[in-house]
């Protein structure tokens, strides 16, 4: 009797070792890449400079969203985008979340001292420059999710000889347009700022990016726009 | 194709269908008896089958309710065999604490019984005055007083020393009386004592008597699971499953308490393994936080088997009992650091929280505010860290109880799905021999009509056989027997 005890709990035990290795063997799947990457484009030139503070909302809510693992890049668009000058802050967060929040912190202050040493808005706007600039940042990240955020009209005024009118390379890039506002001249010509969006529109979409536009900043936590 | 084939008689529908129809119903009627015994033979076949099927079923059952019935009945032995050993070890206790010391009970009742002893025949007080004296003093008294003075005097004298020594042995034996006072006085502690230690071997022999009669109830149980009555494995049964439900009820507290304690540590576990590593859709810290839990827990069923409050573990229960006191305390003491950690990683994980509570204002364009009384949250989440696992460790109790229910729960519910697919199988094998018995019964109702005339040319036939034999017509006995033999085989079909 005493012997078929020990079997039934030797039986109990194997069960309950079957059911653990089951469970161990579902979880250790293939790791999978779960960061995320987030590059913001804010534009300084002309009537559009009035609208800067944006970039401090936007860039919060993001900073609020992120965790570790996570990329971050603050760029500015001005006559000639695409270079290392135009970076604000960039940021890879680290694995520890107290080392990623003071992280946060110093990309905060960074964008904080800009808006305060910003005056003078740029003549011109290389709003392709500055796309190209994050798709270069966001395909290094490695991120599984990539979204470049761009804070501007879309009205693009490139500088004479400058050459942009090559493909933007946004596989897998979600692009979303914040705060997209509508230009004085888009009074006399309505159809002037609906014709923007779609160019653009059609540009992120023929790169292989899928575009997004956000009107109301208020609304981005509703959109999920940063869903892993 | 299908309505080419319809309208092969006439272009007119009515008239094609009504063709089909007449052909249809022929071709019904000449297959009559061929499709009769199809759809019964088919109905009869798969109501066999079911039967078979369905007595196969029983037979199952038959032994699962044996297999439960015997699982009932060795757990409920076990568990009897358990208690009648608790209660054994209890007497053992009773007896080797109060009766043991009984020699020394004895001796100390009987020394005192001899001091007693003593004591009263000391106290045994000495004959009183002799009354003599007092006669004398009285007939001194009587005396007349009117004599010679010498003899007066003399008298006087006598009385005096008479009343003196009255009054010396009055006081001698006073005294005496108050020594003898004395004494028993003395005696007042010892009949205490004496009375104490009878009152606790009183008490000791009335648990004795308690435990023999728990022990007697127990083995009038174990005796009636030995025999394997109905009323103890009904008895067992129902015990086993309230031992399940509330086994499950407090299992499902405790994996409420394990989220707690997991949401507690979860976020700090990521300072020390990374936040941003995963396995499959797991964050590793996620599952480094579910390890410590799963470890505390595992303690906790170490600690209890090594006390013997839980038997999972044969292995641990065989242990001598050095090595299962060490094993104990090696748990405990696994326990109790699992614990300090765990309490260390929630204080970590309020400093976190706050670190980002901070941020969040601060993005937010908010001053820092600093939090009165938010010493109270950051204690209770020390306190909860240190004290949830040993709350989980306790785990162990429910869990054997669990498991152990579970075999009968199992085998009643295994009883209950094979009774009632015992149940639908013999339903489809009567409805199927009854649907049989309904199409064919529906089969004669579409060819009603050639049935309908078949039966009205036997009735002509019958007739006509009844006028020949009724008018006297002779010589055609043959002919006669022929008709009765046709009529014989028309009857099965009418019916």
């Amino acid at each position: 009797m005493k012997r078929n005890h020990e079997l039934n709990h030797l039986g109990k035990l194997k069960r309950v070792m079957a059911i653990m290795l089951t469970v161990m063997l579902v979880a250790c799947g293939e790791a999978r890449n779960h960061s995320r990457a987030v590059f913001v484009l804010i534009d300084i030139h002309g009537d559009y400079a009035s609208e800067v503070e944006k970039a401090r909302t936007l860039t919060n809510y993001l900073l609020g969203t992120l965790d570790s693992g996570d990329s971050i890049a603050i760029a500015f668009i001005d006559n000639s985008s695409f270079s290392e000058h135009n970076f604000i802050a960039r940021a890879d967060l680290d694995h520890r979340p107290s080392v990623a929040t003071q992280q946060k912190r110093v990309v905060s202050a960074e964008l904080n001292a800009f808006l305060e040493r910003f005056s003078v808005p740029s003549a011109h706007s290389d709003i392709t420059g500055g796309v190209l600039l994050a798709r270069d940042f966001l395909r290094e990240s490695g991120a599984a999710h990539r979204s470049l955020f761009i804070l501007s009209d879309l009205e693009e005024d490139l500088m004479p000889g400058m050459k942009r009118d090559m493909s933007l390379g946004l596989e897998e890039v979600q692009v979303v347009a914040v705060n997209a506002t509508r230009r004085q001249s888009d009074n006399f010509d309505p159809d002037a700022y609906q014709r923007r969006l779609s160019h653009w529109q059609e540009r992120v979409e023929e790169s292989g990016g899928q575009w997004r536009v956000a009107t109301d900043l208020a609304r981005l936590e509703d959109m999920a726009l940063l869903r892993r | 194709m299908m309505t080419d084939i319809l309208y092969i008689w006439s272009e007119s529908p009515a008239v094609s269908v009504a063709v089909w129809l007449v052909i249809t119903i022929t071709v019904l009627y000449f297959g009559r008896p061929h499709a009769h015994q199809l759809l019964r033979n088919t109905g009869r076949a798969i109501n066999g089958g079911m039967r078979l099927a369905a007595a196969s079923i029983r037979q199952l059952e038959e032994r699962v309710s044996q297999r439960n019935r015997d699982v009932l009945l060795a757990q409920g032995r076990e568990e009897t065999e358990r208690s009648i050993e608790r209660e054994f070890t209890r007497v053992n206790k009773i007896v080797e604490r109060d009766l043991g010391e009984y020699p020394s009970l004895h001796r100390k009742l009987s020394d005192t019984l001899q001091k007693v002893e003593a004591d009263y025949h000391a106290s045994t007080a000495e004959a009183p005055l002799p009354p003599a004296w007092s006669e004398v003093a009285r007939t001194i008294e009587a005396l007349p007083k009117s004599g010679d003075p010498q003899v007066i005097k003399v008298l006087e004298n006598i009385k005096s020393a008479v009343d003196n020594s009255h009054r010396e042995t009055l006081k001698a034996h006073q005294k005496n009386v108050a020594e003898r006072h004395k004494i028993l006085h003395g005696m007042q502690p010892e009949w205490r004592k004496l009375n104490n230690s009878m009152e606790k071997v009183e008490k000791s022999v009335a648990s004795l008597e308690d435990q023999s009669k728990a022990i007697d109830r127990h083995m009038a149980s174990y005796e009636s699971i030995r025999k394997g009555d109905d009323k103890a494995v009904h008895a067992l049964a129902s015990s086993s499953l309230t031992q399940f439900f509330i086994a499950a009820i407090v299992l499902v507290i405790a994996a409420f308490g394990g989220l707690i304690n997991f949401h507690l540590i979860a976020l700090p576990m990521s300072e020390m393994v990374g936040g941003s590593s995963y396995i499959g859709a797991v964050r590793i810290s996620d599952v480094a936080a579910l390890v410590i839990i799963l470890l505390e827990i595992s303690m906790g069923i170490f600690l209890l088997e090594s006390l013997r409050v839980t038997r999972l573990f044969p292995m641990i229960g065989r242990m001598d009992d050095r090595m299962r006191k060490r094993m104990a305390i090696a748990a405990f003491t696994l326990l109790v650091i699992f614990a300090t950690i765990e309490s260390s990683l929630a204080y970590m994980r309020d400093l976190l929280a706050m670190d980002r509570e901070a941020l969040t204002q601060t993005l937010a364009g908010a001053e820092v505010a600093e939090a009165q009384f938010r010493w109270i949250p950051s204690i209770a989440q020390l306190m909860l860290g240190f004290f949830l696992p040993f709350a989980l460790a306790f785990v162990a109790i429910p869990l054997e109880a669990f498991m152990n229910s579970l075999r009968t729960v199992m085998g009643l519910l295994a009883l209950g799905a094979l009774r009632m697919l015992r149940l639908v199988v013999r339903l489809v094998g009567s409805v199927s021999n009854h649907v049989s018995k309904m199409l064919v019964s529906l089969y004669d109702l579409f060819i009603m009509v050639p049935l309908a005339i078949e039966r009205m040319v036997n009735r002509i036939r019958d007739d006509h056989a009844r006028y020949r034999s009724e008018g006297g017509i002779t010589g055609s006995h043959g002919r006669k027997d022929k008709s009765a033999k046709h009529d014989v085989a028309l009857k099965p079909r009418e019916a």
